[in-house]
């Protein structure tokens, strides 16, 4: 669940306003696509989601937690009810299909047992079965992100966010991608995906929320992506 | 199970980065030899000049009011009572001019008196430093007729054994901030590819802690390898170097202090620098990547 009031977020380094007074609600369960333009802020709305970055002024709340005042120290407990899937991937080069995705759930302190059960099953259900002692280079770029939804999904999150998830694959790899991720939102998690790829948001009838210049000029229930 | 996967992970990061990890070792074992050696070599000087000191002695003269031999004997308790007097032996008059003549052609001794020998006292110092304090403090033992001591050449020595220490706390002193300035660097180099990781491991919730522990195992390992691959290495080199000297300058004018005697500090103190360093350096190294 994603709550946003007012939100305004200026880097001072480069002294840009790259959202401005962006109000919007996502709830549990929901699919939702964030579309617009090349530097409209889309990324800049991820990362006040996932606490890389802070508000400047307004308010935000991501799965109970208060992004704008959460403490240091809280943060890993925040990530924890959250998976984020990265345009590249972001695979940990010299270990394998399985590993990569157990190494997610090792650093929050899983016992082994549960490890053993789960990660086949994940990998199962994102289409890897067979493919556990691969590395991540011998695997199509498909397939790698596949591997990295497994990784977000190992730990039951709440929710997935995803910052052009299919920003380096080809049409059809990408709508592959798309149904899967369709398929672990009817599972029950919240999927929050961006994305420039109009023919893909229009194939889907999901809400759609619209990003210009910082600011929120869309949000449409029904689909449909009708920008540049 | 969590333990496990910690010590397990520090291992195997040293297995997947070995290039970095044999770099880390070898900066560790050579900083460590070099101010080892150092210290060493300041301990030999130290002790050779000791050596030198204990062979300047003070020679105490007992008034010949005091001409009965058990009666000058009585003086050796005042004296060594003095502070800074190390040991005290007697030396009667009848030794003394037998030890003269022995020298010296006897006919020089025709006609003199052995009475002209006083009874005396040969002394020795803890610290030579004070020699003149305590000449001066033997000098007011009742029954002591005079005191012979070298200041001069005394205090030159200490200012030789002052000028060593320093010298070589100076370098030491550098030494461990030129390491440490490398190692960190080193160790930052091994962990600047795993930037990637840790982001990784920040984005699904692992606690700072949790990520800071494989790089503390990493770097302790790493440490303790150092440690003590530059202490037998220490062992081996200090060895042949002192063999080689001893071997080449005759005579027993050299004395170098056997490494057994020295072995245990230096172990401890090599494998101690190894483990702060190690430590240390590990978490430092990732400090900046922890912020995200
Ligand atoms: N770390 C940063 N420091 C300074 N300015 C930034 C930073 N990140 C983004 N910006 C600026 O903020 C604005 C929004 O950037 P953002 O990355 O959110 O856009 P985006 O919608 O994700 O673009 P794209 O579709 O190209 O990924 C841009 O003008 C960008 O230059
Ligand atoms: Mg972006």
């Amino acid at each position: 669940m994603v709550f946003m009031q007012n939100v305004r977020k200026v880097y001072e380094s480069s002294n840009t306003v790259a959202l401005d007074n962006v109000s919007l609600t996502i709830e549990d369960g929901e699919f939702v696509f964030l579309v617009g333009p090349s530097g409209s802020g889309k990324t800049t709305l991820m990362k006040l989601i996932t606490g890389e970055v802070r508000p400047t002024s307004g308010k935000v709340v991501v799965n109970d937690f208060d992004m704008g005042t959460i403490k240091r120290r809280k943060l890993p407990k925040m990530r924890r009810t959250l998976g984020v899937v990265f345009q590249d991937y972001r695979l940990i080069e010299n270990m394998n299909v399985y590993d990569n995705v157990a190494f997610a759930m090792r650093v929050v302190g899983a016992p082994n047992s549960e490890i053993r059960t789960r990660v086949p099953y994940i990998l199962e259900l994102v289409g890897l079965e067979g493919r556990e002692k691969r590395m991540p280079g011998e695997l199509s770029g498909g397939e790698q992100q596949r591997v990295g939804i497994a990784r977000a999904l190992v730990n039951s999150p709440r929710m997935i966010v995803a910052d052009e998830p299919t920003g380096n694959l080809d049409p059809a790899r990408s709508l592959e991608l798309m149904l899967l991720l369709e398929k672990i939102n009817e599972m029950g998690t919240t999927v929050v995906v961006v994305t420039h790829e109009k023919e893909l948001v229009n194939a889907f009838s999901k809400r759609v929320i619209t990003i210009d210049c910082g600011e929120k000029t869309g949000d449409s229930s029904e689909g449909g992506y009708y920008g540049i | 199970m969590r333990l496990g996967y910690l010590i397990r992970e520090g291992f195997r990061s040293i297995t997947t980065h070995g290039f970095m990890s044999f770099a880390t070792v070898a900066v560790i074992v050579a900083c460590l030899i070099i101010m080892g050696s150092v210290s060493l070599l300041s301990l030999n000087i130290d002790r050779l000049i000791k050596d030198l000191e204990a062979q300047n002695e003070i020679v105490v003269f007992v008034d010949e009011s005091i001409g009965d031999e058990n009666a000058a004997r009585d003086l050796q308790r005042n004296i060594e009572a003095v502070d800074n007097v190390a040991s005290a032996e007697f030396v009667s008059r009848t030794q003394a001019m037998d030890s003269f003549m022995g020298k010296y052609d006897a006919s020089l001794m025709e006609g003199i008196d052995e009475d002209v020998f006083r009874h005396r006292f040969i002394i020795h110092l803890n610290d030579i430093a004070y020699m003149s304090q305590t000449k001066t403090e033997l000098e007011a033992i009742r029954g002591v007729a005079k005191v012979n001591a070298h200041l001069d050449y005394a205090q030159n020595f200490v200012m030789i054994r002052n000028v060593v220490s320093v010298v070589s706390l100076v370098l030491i002193v550098m030494l461990v901030f030129v390491s440490f300035f490398i190692m960190s660097n080193t160790i930052k180099l091994a962990t600047f590819g795993r930037r990637e990781e840790i982001a990784i491991m920040k984005m699904v919730g692992a606690t700072n802690g949790f990520i800071r522990l494989p790089f503390v195992v990493e770097g302790l390992v790493l440490g303790m390898m150092g440690g003590s691959i530059a202490f037998v290495a220490e062992w081996g080199l200090y060895n042949l170097i002192s063999g080689r000297l001893v071997g080449s300058i005759t005579g027993s004018l050299l004395d170098v202090i056997p490494f057994r005697e020295y072995a245990l500090p230096v172990f401890v103190i090599y494998m101690g620098v190894g483990i702060l360093v190690g430590a240390f350096g590990g978490v430092n190294a990732i400090k900046n990547y922890l912020k995200v």
